[in-house]
Order: C-alpha cells, then structure tokens, then sequence
C-alpha cells in the first residue's frame, strides 16, 4: 500500500515535466471583449422613418420613370388617394368590423373551447387515452383546406369565417392546455388530497389556475392564426370583409386597392396584437407572481 | 391484542402489521415489512433511516394517499385505512400556490374543507402575526424565503385541525442557521398546539432534539428496527445538544444506521 502510493506521484511528475517542455507555449488571443454602444432613442426612430421615407420616394419614383410596371406594382401616390377614396366613400368600415368580427369571435370560441377541451383530460386517464389520436389527427389535417368545405356547410355570412378561424385556433389551444394539464405538479395533487379534497376542488383550485399561464401564452399565436382564418374565409366567398376587398381588387386589376386593403388589415392586426398583449398582462398579473 | 388493555390507553395513532408489497413482472418487492407502531396522543416522534426505508410509504398509507398490501391504520381507536383527509401532511416541498397570498395559501386546508373563505382568514391572521409571518400576509410566495415558506406550509397543515401531524422532512432543503431557528419554532408550535407528530428526517440530531420517540428504520426490506426514547426534559434547549447524554444517544442511532455492532440497549436513563 504504502510502496504504491510512494511510486504513483514519482512516476508521473517526469511524464507531466517532458510532455510540457516538448509543447509550445499556447498561444494568448489579444482581443477585447466587444462593447456595442447603443445610439439614442431619437436616432433609431430618425433612421426608422428615414428608410421608410425613402422606400416610398424611391417607389414613386421608379413608377414614374417606368423602372417598375405601375400596372401591376400600383405607386404610393394612387395607393394614398384611393385610400382617401376607401375610407370616405367604400364600404371601409363595413368591410374593416366584418373581418374583425369574424377573426375575434373565432379566436373566443377557438380559444375557450379548446382550453376547456384541453383541461377536460385530466377529468379522466382513459378519456385522455382515447381521445389522444383524434386530437393528433386533427392536429395534422391542413384546416385551411377545408374552407370550401366549411363555406358549403356554413353558408357564405359571417358564420362560416368564425368556423374557419375557431378550426384553426381549437386544436393548438386543446394541445397547449393538455400540457398545462399535464405539468401539474403531482406533490401539489397529492397535498389536496391529504387535505381532503374532491376532485372538483383540486380542478377548480390547482388544475385550472395552473393552466392559465399555458392558455395566456398561445393567445397572441391565436390572434393571428383566427385572421389568417377569416381572410382565407373571405377569399373563398364572402359578400363583405378585407379579405373580399383584396380578391376583388385582384381580379380587376386595382392593384392600388389591394395595396390599400393590405395596408388597413396589416394596421387592423397590429391593433388585434396590441389588444391580446394587453390582455395577456391583464390575466398575468392575475395569476403570476 | 387484548381488548381490555386497550381500552385503557387507546392510541391517537396506531400502524397494525402495515407492509407494503410490490409485484413488478413477477418480482416481489418488499418496500415495508410488516410494521407496528403506536403513538400516544400529544406526542412527537420520528422516524429517521436511509433513503429506501420506508419512510415515505408509512406516510402515505397514513394519509390515505397509498392502500397498504396488508394492515391497518387507527386513528382513536377507529380504522381510518385508506381515508384521505384524516391527518394533516405537509410534505418535503412547500408546495404553496404562487397565484395565492401567504394569507389564502395557508387557508387552504380550511378552505377545502368548506370553512367560509372569510371565516377562515379572521382564523388564520392571528396565527401568522404571532408565528413569524406579520406582515407578509398579502404576499406572494415567490417573495418569502426558504425558511418563510416552510412557515407558511406548516401553519397550513396545523390550521385544518387535524390532531395528526405528519411532517415529512421540512426542513431538509434549509441552510443550518434557517434549520435550527426552524426547529426552536416548532417546538414552540407543538407545546402551544397539543398536536401528536409523526416527524421524518435524515437528521438524527434533528430528531432527537426534537422528539419524545426515535424510530431507526433499515431498507430492504423497509421496517422498524428499533424504538428509542429520548427521556430529555421539554422546553429543550440548543445547548442540550452537545450534553454527553445526547451525544450518547446521537451515536447510538448512528451505530444502528450504520449497521455497526450495536449495545444491547439504548443509553440507561440518566442516573439522578
């Protein structure tokens, strides 16, 4: 024992000394550690607005000295007089609150009814068993591709379009949900019970208030995928709505009017964004701590 | 058992011949070999062994949380085997609701067992302003510390009135300094509350200090290999810890766990 121990350290002193002396030295990289100084607010919007202000002066421009085919690109001069045109005398609002209605009234029940569906697993092992393919299965299919068949059996109002964007935003939040149900902390579970708790209880007071962060997160991915479900709607029939603007401005070559149409649904979008963040930090603060 | 014998004395608690037996493909496994176990009302016991004694199962067959393969559970003399919500569990996590206030997680228990929500927080503040909480009552867990949450846990499993207690290692994810505060309080807790506590820990310092019972468990199978009271008078000090007839009994449950060659019985009684 002792003669081993003695040896082990002798032997490996001379093996570490030569292969270090063989070496070279590793050599040193002489480089700063790279420090980003970030301009003033006032000079990112300036250049922001600089390069927008040019993109257009440099389209107009181009239209007019025909670098770029007005006919089918339109020119931001057209583009603005028709939307002065759109606004005070076009069916705007109509069209604007038509898609609105449609996008918002299927991102509620797309969203509520998934999450309750997605919740409504933990309830049961063998439900959830069950129904596992079927909500993969739905999952995949391509929803969009069904929108003539939605049209058909929804008719061509408003209805169908709110099927539309419900179908695509129920499965994802159904998905996002059951993960929610499934993260539930198991000890948790397991105090409720020791206390004495029922199943509605440990429901109303663990699982569904866990599940409310899972829910708050697809609600922004909601909002867009229920418009991108309502326009769809539209283009396939409609009688009102941006999206039925678009397609008619398309298929009579009133490339202004689409550039118009897709300029208010952008703006329309960006407000529906606005709102689900708004709300996001509404329910947050409610629940997250 | 003879009848007339326990009618003199019934148990707050009593383990009868409780194992635990699991099939997996065939193979039995013995998670706990048949265990005996009665506690007296009012009193603090512990259990301490390795990791795979047992320690766990015992509590869950207590609480109802786990059906034992054979046995039964008495609370009062009453069989309450595979009855959920008869004894008051607070678990090694603290497991505090994060969207709820300190206030409303430790109604908890109270809560859910219909007791008005209003009702409930004029019961509960009291006891958080004279049990080391005043002033956190309307706030959220994620801003207590360690030692605070587990304030909080266990006010909620004292608040739902159950007269067992099962405390399954609450202060092992503590620092010392936290663990040892922690335990002085607790033992305050127990002299005003009467509670009987089952108490489960890796610590046998910590069980000793604080129990009128030390059960050493062994693993494989899981079971009960001896009984130690600890005769020190109550209201103990820290200072008793490093008394030679502590120390005594300290090395006595270590030799056990060990599994090294063990005195045929515990430390006498202190010689007056």
């Amino acid at each position: 024992m002792t003669s081993r121990t003695t040896t082990l350290p002798a032997n490996a002193m001379p093996m570490g000394n030569t292969t270090s002396n063989k070496s070279p030295p590793p050599k040193r990289i002489a480089r700063r550690l790279p420090v980003q100084r970030l301009w003033p607010m006032w000079a990112i919007a300036a250049t922001q607005a600089g390069i927008l202000v040019a993109f257009v002066a440099l389209w107009e421009i181009a239209a007019n000295t025909g670098l770029v085919d007005p006919f089918f690109w339109s020119k931001p001069s057209a583009i603005w007089s028709t939307m002065i045109t759109f606004f005070s005398q076009g069916d705007a609002f109509t069209d604007i609150a038509y898609t609105f209605r449609s996008t918002i009234l299927g991102f509620i029940i797309g969203t509520s009814v998934g999450a309750l569906l997605g919740m409504s697993f933990w309830w049961s092992r063998n439900y959830a068993l069950i129904m596992q393919p079927y909500i993969i299965c739905l999952e995949s299919i391509p929803k969009l591709a069904l929108a003539p068949l939605i049209i058909l059996v929804f008719g061509m109002g408003l209805s169908s379009k709110v099927a539309i964007a419900t179908a695509l935003t129920l499965i994802v939040s159904t998905l996002t949900a059951y993960s929610g149900v499934q993260a539930v902390d198991k000890d948790q579970e397991k105090l409720f019970y020791s206390l004495g708790a029922s199943r509605w209880q440990i429901f109303t007071k663990l699982v569904a208030p866990s599940c409310v962060p899972w829910i708050i997160s697809i609600l922004r991915v909601n909002i867009g995928l229920a418009l991108t479900g309502s326009i769809v709607g539209e283009f396939v029939s409609s009688q009102h709505g941006l999206g039925r603007t678009i397609l008619y401005a398309g298929s009579t070559y009133e490339i202004a009017l689409v550039w118009v149409a897709v300029i208010v649904l952008s703006a329309l979008s960006i407000v529906m964004y606005i709102g689900v963040t708004w709300l996001e930090k509404f329910l947050r603060k409610g629940v997250v701590h | 058992m003879d009848a007339a014998e326990s009618n003199v004395t019934i148990p707050k608690l009593a383990i009868e011949n409780v194992s635990m037996v699991f099939d997996t493909n065939g193979q039995e496994f013995v998670a706990l070999a048949p265990v005996n176990l009665e506690v007296p009302a009012g009193r603090f016991i512990s259990l301490i062994g390795p990791s795979g004694c047992g320690k766990s199962t015992i509590f869950n067959i207590v609480a109802g949380l786990q059906a034992p393969t054979e046995g039964r559970i008495l609370i009062d003399g009453q069989d309450a085997t595979g009855l959920i919500g008869q004894v008051g569990y607070m678990l090694q996590k603290d497991l505090l609701l994060p969207w709820r206030t300190v206030l409303d997680n430790v109604i908890l228990g109270m809560e859910i067992r219909g007791t008005p929500t209003a009702e409930a927080r004029d019961r509960a503040m009291p006891m958080l302003q004279r049990y080391g909480l005043a002033g956190f009552e309307h706030s959220f867990p994620s801003k207590l510390s360690g030692g605070m949450r587990q304030r909080a846990a266990l006010l909620r499993t004292l608040l739902v009135d159950m007269d067992v207690v099962l405390l399954d290692e609450p202060f092992g994810a503590l620092d010392a300094q936290t663990k040892a505060k922690m335990q002085e309080w607790l033992l305050t807790l127990f002299s005003d509350f009467g509670r009987t506590v089952i108490f489960v820990t890796h610590d046998v310092e910590e069980a000793i200090f604080l129990s009128d019972d030390v059960y050493v468990m062994a693993s494989r199978p899981g079971r009960v290999i001896d009984k130690m009271p600890v005769d020190l008078p109550r209201p103990r000090d820290r200072s008793i810890v490093s008394t030679p007839r502590f120390v005594a009994m300290k090395k006595y449950c270590l030799d056990l766990l060990h599994g090294a060659a063990v005195p045929e019985t515990p430390p006498a009684p202190i010689a007056a």
